[in-house]
């Protein structure tokens, strides 16, 4: 912290026992003075007040058993509905017998992706880069089936913290690489295309996600030509993707200014030609620069992806809210929500946590204190 | 040495498809033809369209009567109205809500930014609990919440929560008394204006008069007194021109007073505590930026803490909080667009509503998202603005 707390002129150190010990602890941390113990007592009894009442509510007199509303208390929460809708948050719609083909697209994912975790892995990069091009016509195959003797499933019928996953997913890949080029172009020495990224980024950046979404929901079906139409669910993909590239352009662009100028005329003075430039020297360093920045727009677009629900798909937060409509469980939201919410906080925060981490690391080697 | 004995290899001239200038201008060519035929391919497509469902264009259908209600609306309207009048009822919706959201999620979040570097280690570790739990959830989750679970939890109107004298909290909103002004009420608000005139001069001199002298002058304390006074005088002397319609309970309904709707209030509570986290953070950064020294040396100058606050911490952090800050403010008002979930009558809802009735897409898009443009061109022509004023100036 920057901030010293203490008038240094009036540093006198005091005897031992006052400065180490749980009370000298208590004595400097919360009683330090008459308004921060004021301060403590306050915020005590504020935890108080709404604490209690929440663990009661949530714990104490929550029950996990019973199989309808009838069976929980009125006072509690009714955390059967979690666990008996619990496939629902996860798969949404998703026919019950075809579930194993998601959990098996995703299994195929983590063991991919091991490798790139591997402290000596060769050629990473490129390793990476085939992924993703191989992985999602394999992970369409199997969520949208209708090949290979498999059941097809409509993408109507993907849900809840599936459905969450795969925007995010598609979200992330695409605008990243989409991101890097509308970055470059921001920064190209040619008007035409210097002119064509700043508005697309600007306007884009300019207007709200759910007008994008809107748009795209509205207007792509117009834009094609008559008689093919478009499914929802690419709809929704297509407005989060250039939404979050437009963004991810500034974020690198923001790496791209970080470095200095005599990285370019080193580079160009070797013969590298632009592309060479760009992905030997300027890039590897320009990223590593904006991890961070990349995260915490990961973090946005993977918060963003609940407002499909505005459109009439069923991810985390819309299965949430179709469970609370069922007659059933009515009157039984809090809980609903409140299981959604968790959902997409160990995500954030996880993602959250990692940015920061990588934050420490990079600091390491550049600053010195 | 004479020129030229040493012989010069001959420059070979590069072949034009070499040449960098040529190939940006054949690149950029390229891309423009691309993009104008894409644009092309599309126009054509939706005009195809357009006709085939039988869609006039033009904004000819803004002078229309629009033919529904808005719940809330600042100005007057009713269904009789016209299209562009809902327009702009859902454009001060939107303002408004942005605008009270804003000033409670800039004072929470200067009050949690502040709390996360106390050294009190309960009020530092709340204030980071707060930050990190509200910052990783969706807004619409929250808004969500606010609307469905919190204030749709409130009771029924003959139940209602009194918060005080005439304030009643049930599941209609919030019931505040009407101020009904009457004849003479304008006096206080010339006096008031005159007062803010005389805080403005009385400020300058004293700067004057400090940067002259270096004689300080009570700015603050004299100026909140004459800003108080003034008008509260006048007001007393005029005969209090000012009484309070309050707000009746019944049994089903509250009749009179001013209500703030539900929609309303889940917005307010949902945008200001969302934006209060991310605020805190930039309040924090912005603090913790001034760099120890700085304060060491205030010290060594003479002056106390609060000084120090005041007259060296504050204006450097203030620095790199307020374009951070300026981004925050214009997210908030793009994410009012979110109401649309909960019913909140913004701009996009009532865009969304014009649209399902006329089915003019295209220009009801354009029409929003110009509007949407212009707000954040303004805002960041602000933040430009500001940031000139406020930038270092280095001698």
């Amino acid at each position: 912290m920057a901030v010293p707390s203490q008038h240094p002129a009036a540093e006198v150190r005091p005897p031992v026992s006052e400065r180490i010990g749980p009370l000298a602890w208590l004595k400097h941390n919360l009683f330090s003075t008459w308004y921060n113990s004021l301060l403590t007592l306050l915020v005590l009894w504020l935890l108080w007040a709404t604490l209690v009442p929440f663990f009661e509510w949530a714990v104490l007199n929550a029950s996990l058993a019973g199989s309808s509303k009838a069976d929980c208390p009125s006072d509690g929460a009714c955390w059967a509905l979690i666990r008996i809708r619990f496939h629902q948050y996860l798969f949404g719609l998703y026919p019950v017998e075809e579930r194993w083909r998601v959990l098996l697209a995703f299994a195929i994912l983590v063991v991919a992706m091991v490798p790139l975790f591997l402290p000596r892995m060769p050629r990473r990069i490129s390793y990476a880069i085939g992924l993703i091009l191989v992985y999602p016509p394999v992970a369409y195959g199997l969520f949208a089936g209708g090949w290979f003797g498999l059941e097809p499933v409509e993408t109507a019928n993907w849900g809840g913290l599936f459905l969450t996953l795969v925007i995010a997913g598609v979200g992330i890949t695409t605008s990243l690489p989409l991101g890097i080029l509308l970055a470059l172009g921001r920064r190209s020495s040619m008007p035409v295309i210097r002119s064509l990224s700043v508005v697309f980024i600007e306007l884009v950046r300019g207007v709200p996600l759910v007008t994008i979404l809107f748009m795209a929901s509205v207007m792509l079906p117009l834009f094609l030509p008559p008689g093919v139409s478009i499914d929802k669910l690419l709809r929704a993909l297509v407005g989060v993707s250039l939404f979050s590239s437009a963004y991810m352009a500034e974020v690198v662009r923001g790496g791209l200014q970080a470095i200095p100028k005599g990285q370019y005329e080193a580079a160009q003075a070797l013969g590298l030609s632009y592309w060479q430039m760009m992905r030997l020297v300027i890039l590897p360093q320009a990223l590593r620069l904006v991890i961070p920045g990349i995260v915490n727009t990961f973090i946005g677009l993977f918060k963003d992806t609940s407002l499909v629900t505005i459109i009439g798909l069923y991810d985390l937060l819309g299965m949430a809210k179709l469970i609370t409509t069922d007659p059933a469980w009515l009157g039984r939201a809090a809980e609903s929500y409140l299981f959604a919410a968790f959902g997409f906080w160990i995500f954030c925060f996880g993602m959250s946590r990692y940015s920061q981490y990588v934050e420490r690391k990079l600091a390491t080697g550049r600053e010195r204190d | 040495m004479a020129r030229d004995s040493v012989a010069r290899p001959r420059r070979r001239p590069t072949a034009f498809w070499n040449d960098a200038r040529v190939r940006a201008i054949f690149a950029q060519l390229v891309v423009l033809a691309l993009v104008l035929a894409g644009a092309a391919y599309l126009i054509r497509n939706t005009l195809l369209n357009l006709e085939r469902l039988g869609v006039s264009t033009g904004f000819g259908f803004l002078w229309t009567t629009a033919g529904f209600d808005i719940s809330q609306t600042l100005i007057a309207y009713d269904r009789t109205y016209t299209y562009a009048r809902a327009f702009l009822v859902g454009l001060l919706n939107t303002f408004y809500v942005s605008l009270v959201s804003i000033v409670i999620a800039t004072i929470l979040g200067f009050i949690v930014g502040i709390a996360r570097l106390s050294s009190n280690w309960l009020v530092a570790k709340v204030a980071a609990a707060y930050i990190e739990i509200i910052r990783n959830v969706p807004l619409l989750l929250q808004l969500i919440v606010w609307y469905f679970v919190v204030l749709g939890g409130l009771p029924a109107p003959r139940n209602s929560v009194v918060l005080g004298e005439g304030l009643y909290l049930n599941v209609r909103g919030l019931f505040v008394p009407r101020p009904v002004f009457e004849p003479g009420f304008e006096y206080t608000l010339v006096a008031l204006g005159v007062a803010v005139v005389a805080v403005v001069l009385l400020a300058r001199w004293a700067r004057r008069r400090f940067e002259a002298t270096g004689q300080p002058f009570p700015t603050f304390r004299v100026g909140l007194a004459i800003l108080v006074l003034l008008p509260v005088a006048t007001f007393l002397l005029t005969g209090r021109p000012l009484t309070f319609e309050y707000p009746e309970l019944g049994k089903f309904r509250v009749t009179g007073g001013l209500v703030m709707l539900p929609e309303f209030l889940a917005m307010v509570a949902g945008l200001s505590v969302y934006t209060a986290s991310f605020i805190a953070e930039i309040v924090r950064a912005g603090i913790e930026s001034v760099s120890k020294g700085q304060w060491e040396a205030a010290w060594s100058l003479g002056l106390t803490r609060g000084q120090t606050l005041r007259l060296i911490v504050i204006p450097q952090a203030l620095r790199v909080i307020i374009p951070p800050q300026t981004s925050q403010y214009l997210n908030l008002t793009k994410n009012s667009s979110l109401g649309v979930a909960i019913g909140y009558p913004d701009f996009f809802n009532v865009a969304g509503t014009i649209n399902n009735q006329t089915g003019q897409a295209v220009e009801v898009i354009a029409i929003t998202m110009a509007v949407y443009l212009t707000l954040s061109l303004l805002i960041s022509a602000f933040m430009n603005w500001y940031n000139r004023r406020m930038a270092l100036v280095e001698r």
